[in-house]
């Protein structure tokens, strides 16, 4: 470490110099790997140094479980599609292989998706002449692990860059966006390229070697699109029931399918406090009381499912672990948060249940309560001011 | 449970500024503060719920085609609907005056901060809209009409404060200086119509 310190600062370039994209460059990699690098020397008051880098960090390691998950999972569900492994519940048998396949077409993905973004964000820290920020350190790695594992790799570059600008740079960038930017590169796919991102084809990767031949009658629709169809049973015998679904070799999205692998990413974030408790739990109680109405309503098999049900398929518990705790664009006052993350839960599972158009609602929610809530902030903290108000002319 | 759809259909669904792309003008000018564009949502809510039932009266009493009949026989093959804009207007027209003397006698600050939006209301596409709408749909009763036109209002109401309140929070953000203003608000709204298309194809 101590040679590339004296070497990174024997290179580094004039901040005002010839080349200003010189010095961000240098100045984003040295932040990377030496920055914040105080210590103290005596009467420590601060606890704990930990600053935004870190705390992205902290979110990546959450992240890892699911991603490693999701790579398993890629090449799990490509060989069940082919006929390979037959029996769905042996999900040990070719684990290397399995592994490997994943790896090559997840990988890609993530590539592109940081490259193109941390590419804008070093063009826009050139040209406001600012340090780069690290917002982008977890979108880059959220966007991968909410799109479907077949999405072409232009379609990841000219997403991540929409979200970028639209969703981030245009509004000054880290910490000021209003809506979350993987959801906004999501969402742009969706609306964009709706073939590609839903039906029955994109989820399961079927890429064939010369001399292999597809299995007939071959579908490879995701629990959520089952459930529309045919409720429970629709789900059981596609092996997506309660306790398959929590642990999560089904079809679906990258990272998304494995509640178990998010639930170890979530005990993380509330262990080192990162994400915020209140949001995560008011969103699966939103959720949970909702798809209990609807499941006492049952007017259509997808309403017949069981709470728990609805909770564990598709991407409810990775937008209400990753994706609702965002801390920008999440309430920010605590109060706030409680109404915030109780109607995420409701209006995730109400997109679901009511709009055939789109079988995961999960997404929507959370743009819709992006937007919603600097509204909560404003009206919890007027009715704060009301209330203390209330309390001194009483005094008075 | 059909008001309710109807009510629900107009906040969420068919909401007027991003299905409809109505009233724009006020949304974008008014939306600087969450208590100015409350104050004009909330009016908007009382001219859209005034007007649409009443122009829902002219409408099927006067204007339509054999809408006369009850003044008797001779007048049953009359149909006034050339005049219907006009109507409209004249109805929406003495509403916001209505609107705009109580707003000034009772809260002269908001009819301040207002200023020229409060007698624009009467001619913001959202209540006129509201009014063709009602005449296309062709509800059944004057009620399903008056429950249109207050979802309709509630959906405008909510569209505004929740832009003001973002664009409260984003006032201290660093926007690069071009986008400043307006062109931010923009690309807000386009961010918040990609929010409500959640709720585009469900049908009640």
């Amino acid at each position: 470490m101590k040679a590339l310190d004296n070497f990174m600062q024997k290179i580094k370039p004039k901040a005002d110099g010839k080349f200003p994209l010189a010095y961000t460059v240098w100045d984003g990699m040295y932040t990377l790997f030496f920055v914040p690098g105080h210590t103290n020397k005596n009467g420590v008051h601060i606890r704990d140094g930990i600053d935004l880098k870190r705390t992205m960090v902290m979110v990546i390691f959450a992240l890892i479980p699911s991603l490693l998950f999701g790579i398993y999972n890629v090449g799990h569900q490509h060989f069940l599609a082919l006929g390979e492994v037959t029996n769905a519940n042996h999900v040990c048998d070719m684990f290397m292989d399995k592994f490997i396949f994943g790896a090559l077409k997840v990988l890609p993905i993530i590539i592109v998706s940081y490259g193109v973004g941390l590419g804008v964000e070093f063009i826009f820290a050139a040209f406001n002449r600012h340090a780069i920020q690290e917002g982008f350190l977890v979108s880059g790695m959220l966007i991968p692990l909410v799109l479907p594992v077949d999405v072409p790799l232009w379609m990841v570059g000219v997403a991540t860059i929409f979200a970028v600008v639209i969703g981030k740079e245009v509004f000054g960038g880290t910490g000021m966006n209003i809506v979350n930017v993987a959801l906004t590169a999501r969402a742009f796919l969706f609306f964009a390229y709706p073939t590609k991102m839903s039906g029955d084809e994109v989820w399961i990767n079927t890429s064939l070697e010369e001399g292999q031949q597809l299995v007939d009658g071959f579908s490879g629709a995701t629990p959520l699109a089952q459930a529309v169809k045919g409720g429970t049973e629709a789900l059981n015998t596609m092996n997506a029931s309660v306790m398959e679904s929590f642990i999560g070799f089904i079809p679906g999205s990258i990272g998304e399918t494995s509640a178990l692998a998010i639930g170890l990413g979530a005990l993380l974030l509330l262990i080192t406090g990162i994400a915020s408790w209140r949001i995560m739990l008011s969103t699966f109680v939103g959720g949970y009381v909702m798809a209990l109405l609807f499941n006492l309503w049952g007017a259509n098999p997808f309403m017949e499912l069981t709470p728990l049900h609805q909770l564990v398929i598709g991407g409810f518990a990775f937008g209400a672990v990753f994706m609702a705790t965002d801390p920008v664009t999440g309430s920010q006052t605590n109060t706030g948060k409680y109404i915030y993350g109780f109607f995420i839960g409701v209006f995730a599972i109400m997109i679901r249940v009511f709009n055939p158009a789109y079988p995961e609602g999960v997404m929507l929610a959370i743009l819709f309560m992006n937007i919603m809530a600097p509204l909560i902030d404003h009206y919890v903290v007027a009715a704060n001011i009301k209330r203390r108000l209330k309390r001194v002319s009483v005094k008075a | 449970m059909e008001y309710f759809n109807i009510f629900v259909k107009g906040i969420f669904i068919e909401n007027m500024i991003f299905a409809y792309f109505l009233g724009m003008c006020s949304y974008l000018a008014v939306s600087k503060t969450v208590t100015t564009a409350n104050g004009l949502g909330l009016a908007v809510i009382f001219v859209l719920g005034v007007t649409v039932p009443i122009n829902y009266l002219l409408e099927n009493y006067v204007l339509k085609e054999g809408a006369l009949s009850w003044l008797g026989e001779e007048y049953a093959t009359m149909d006034l609907s050339f005049l219907s804009f006009i109507m409209f207007i004249a109805v929406i027209a003495s509403t916001v005056q209505i609107v705009e003397m109580a707003v000034e006698k009772f809260a002269p600050a908001l009819y301040g901060a207002l200023g020229i939006f409060l007698p624009l209301i009467a001619v913001n596409c959202s209540i006129l809209g509201g009014a063709l709408f009602m005449q296309e749909r062709q509800y059944v009763n004057i009620g399903e009409a008056s429950v249109f036109g207050l979802g309709s209002g509630v959906g405008w109401w909510l569209a505004i404060v929740a832009i003001a309140a973002i664009r409260e929070k984003i006032k201290y953000s660093h926007v690069p200086g071009p986008l400043r203003g307006l062109g931010i608000t923009f690309i807000i709204c386009g961010l918040m119509g990609v929010a409500f298309m959640s709720f585009m194809g469900i049908e009640l």
